[in-house]
């Protein structure tokens, strides 16, 4: 009995000893070893390729790639493709994750200011191997932009109609222009100032001469002054920005001349003001009830002063005319104006006002582009909806030829 | 409760800058009764206080910064000489001070107006007509992955589209509004006028915030009473 113990313990010291020994001599592979026994690496993506994209406007550069040959295993071991961007030799970036198979992607977020390099990665659940980085490249820009062949079709079809339309016009041919409220009203508005023997004020918006609604709004001056120096009627402007007022007293004086009494135009007419908008807006309302205009013109790109500089005229009885591009702003002038030209009336409005046969053109070729537009709508819609519910060949083309025409 | 009384202390301030501010406050509020010398001096000082601001801002932020600094860079740099163009046009545009050649003033005038039409044009037609209609054309008919029908997206796609079609209809220039393109332009009317209404509850709601701002500041920052 006593030896059966001693045999047993004699036989539990050297097993231990051979644990102690084998744990305290080290492992037997490092720990990168032990994972190469137990997985096998996944062959980088290669022959990673960047070219400059051509005839772009210099923001896109193309990438190309081999695909690892793990990519086409039955048990594919590869998740994605991960991209990385170093630009001017600084820590690389993850630009991009794609899907196993992929070999080529376009960077759109590069210009031409800067030099970069990639390189692409083949990533498992596990890990990631990367290919070689390229040579640095410069994305260069060129002339013609070729992405932008639809947008040019599109344009040129719509200026063809337009100028054909001028032609038209000028050849003597009566183009029709439907009635628009809030112009029409301008006459009475001018003549009630005058009857009133009260000033008439106009407010171009907030904007500087780099905004189309302010060059909307001086085009529309034009016309406005034009009335109120034949009926003799007084027209102050105060205005936001240096520019403006420049251009509005180049305007008045012109309108002014053209009714025959440049004696009657002062460059007192239009004052600057402040570029700050609501210092520009107290100093607007308490010249309202201080002069007490009889009508009152709010025309141009308005912001949040939209509403007080209206209420305020509202509150002193001025009929007011308004308009401007901006959804946000247009139904404080819906609720408290007398009228309102919404959106693009605004655009029409010098084309209204003047006759000529020029705008008027312009105005008859825009509403081409307008039929062309809700043509391809209902195209689309019509393509999408066929598309969706029966999947027809056809059909799917026409939507995605329709995509590409309008991205 | 020392927190409490901590905050009040930090926030209620009766320091001359903070007084000043509140002063002026009650001073462009009391408009709301009606004009009066308050307002006019409160008027005054804030367009007066703000056009020095942005005349100074105006020049280091322009004539310093981009010109100045942009065509007599700092060492390293190479100087930018198609800043000259602006300087020259910015200099014609001073030119109308004299009664000889102020017309010369026109000529940087017209080539700012041309050139923001021009640059305009294309940005306004991108976003305003070629992204519009390609988000426009979607299917009527909305379904699911499991082909059944979507009925509230399939009401929402007809509402847009029908709206889209008929605000184009209403915004045709060169036609009388009259039978069934009258009836589609009153339609376009209607969304307008619901698009507005939406808007503006949705606009006054955020202005109420700045008057919340304001009130904020009188009873809060300046009396410290919350």
């Amino acid at each position: 009995m006593k030896n059966s113990l001693a045999d047993r313990s004699s036989g539990g010291i050297i097993c231990a000893a051979l644990i102690t020994i084998f744990f305290f001599s080290g492992p037997l592979h490092s720990q990168e070893d032990l994972v190469s026994l137990s997985v096998k690496k996944i062959a980088p993506p290669s022959s990673l390729l960047a070219t400059d994209h051509k005839y772009d406007n210099g923001n896109s550069i193309s990438l190309s790639w081999v695909p690892s040959i793990d990519d086409a295993l039955m048990n594919n071991p590869i998740v994605a493709y991960k991209l990385y961007r170093s630009s001017n030799d600084t820590e690389p970036n993850l630009i991009a994750e794609l899907p196993p198979g992929s070999s080529y992607f376009l960077d759109n977020g590069v210009s031409t200011d800067n030099s970069y390099s990639y390189s692409v990665s083949a990533s498992t659940n596990a890990y990631e191997v990367l290919s070689n980085r390229t040579e640095s490249i410069t994305p260069q820009s060129e002339w013609i932009n070729y992405n932008k062949k639809y947008l040019f079709l599109m344009v040129m079809i719509i200026s063809g109609a337009i100028m054909y339309f001028i032609v038209s016009a000028k050849r003597g041919k009566e183009l029709f222009v439907r009635k628009i409220a809030g112009l029409e009203a301008i006459d009475e508005a001018v003549g009630r100032a005058t009857e009133m023997g009260r000033p008439i004020m106009y407010i171009p918006g907030i904007q500087d001469m780099d905004d189309v609604q302010t060059i909307a709004s001086l085009t529309i001056l034009g016309r406005i002054t034009r009335t109120i120096a034949e009926y003799d009627s007084k027209i102050f402007m105060p205005v936001a920005r240096s520019l403006v007022m420049t251009a509005a007293r180049e305007t008045i004086k012109a309108s002014y001349q053209a009714a025959s009494r440049p004696d009657s135009y002062s460059d007192d007419m239009v004052n600057y003001i402040t570029d700050e908008q609501f210092g520009y807006v107290a100093h607007v309302n308490g010249l309202m009830v201080r002069e007490k205009p009889a009508t009152v013109f709010l025309l141009g790109a308005f912001f949040a002063e939209s509403l007080i500089l209206a209420e305020t005229g509202n509150s002193i009885g001025a009929i007011q005319i308004a308009g401007t591009a901006r959804p946000a702003q247009l139904p404080f002038f819906i609720a408290a104006c007398d009228f309102t030209l919404i959106g693009e009336e605004l655009f029409a409005a010098s084309a209204y006002l003047s006759g000529e046969p020029m705008q008027l053109g312009s105005l008859k070729g825009q509403d081409v582009g307008k039929a062309i537009a809700m043509f391809f709508v209902l195209l689309g819609v019509l393509a999408a909806t066929v598309s969706a519910a029966w999947d027809i060949e056809l059909f799917n083309n026409l939507l995605d030829n329709l995509n590409e025409l309008f991205s | 409760m020392s927190l409490i009384l901590a905050r009040k202390e930090k926030r209620s301030s009766m320091d001359i800058g903070m007084f000043f501010a509140a002063l002026l406050t009650l001073g462009i509020f009391s408009f709301l009764y009606k004009d009066n010398p308050v307002y006019k001096v409160c008027e005054a000082i804030f367009v007066g206080v703000s056009a020095g601001f942005w005349a100074i801002t105006y020049f280091f932020d322009n004539i310093h910064k981009k010109f100045w600094l942009g065509v007599f860079p700092q060492e390293g740099d190479s100087p930018d000489y198609w800043l000259w163009g602006g300087a020259i046009l910015g200099f014609l545009m001073l030119l109308r001070i004299s009664n000889k050649i102020g017309w010369i003033a026109r000529w940087p005038l017209s080539f700012i107006v041309g050139a923001t039409a021009g640059l305009y044009m294309m940005l306004y037609f991108v976003s305003n007509a070629l992204n519009q209609v390609a988000d426009t054309m979607m299917p009527i008919v909305a379904y699911a992955s499991d082909n059944s029908v979507l009925w509230l997206d399939t009401f929402g796609n007809f509402i847009v589209v029908l709206g889209v079609v008929t605000g184009l209809i209403y915004f045709f220039f060169s036609k009388e509004h009259k039978g069934l393109f009258g009836t589609g332009a009153q339609v376009g009317t209607w969304f307008l006028m619901i698009t507005f209404g939406a808007s503006f509850g949705y606009t006054v709601m955020s202005r109420m915030s700045l008057l919340i701002g304001r009130l904020d500041f009188l009873f809060g920052d300046w009396l410290g009473l919350f």
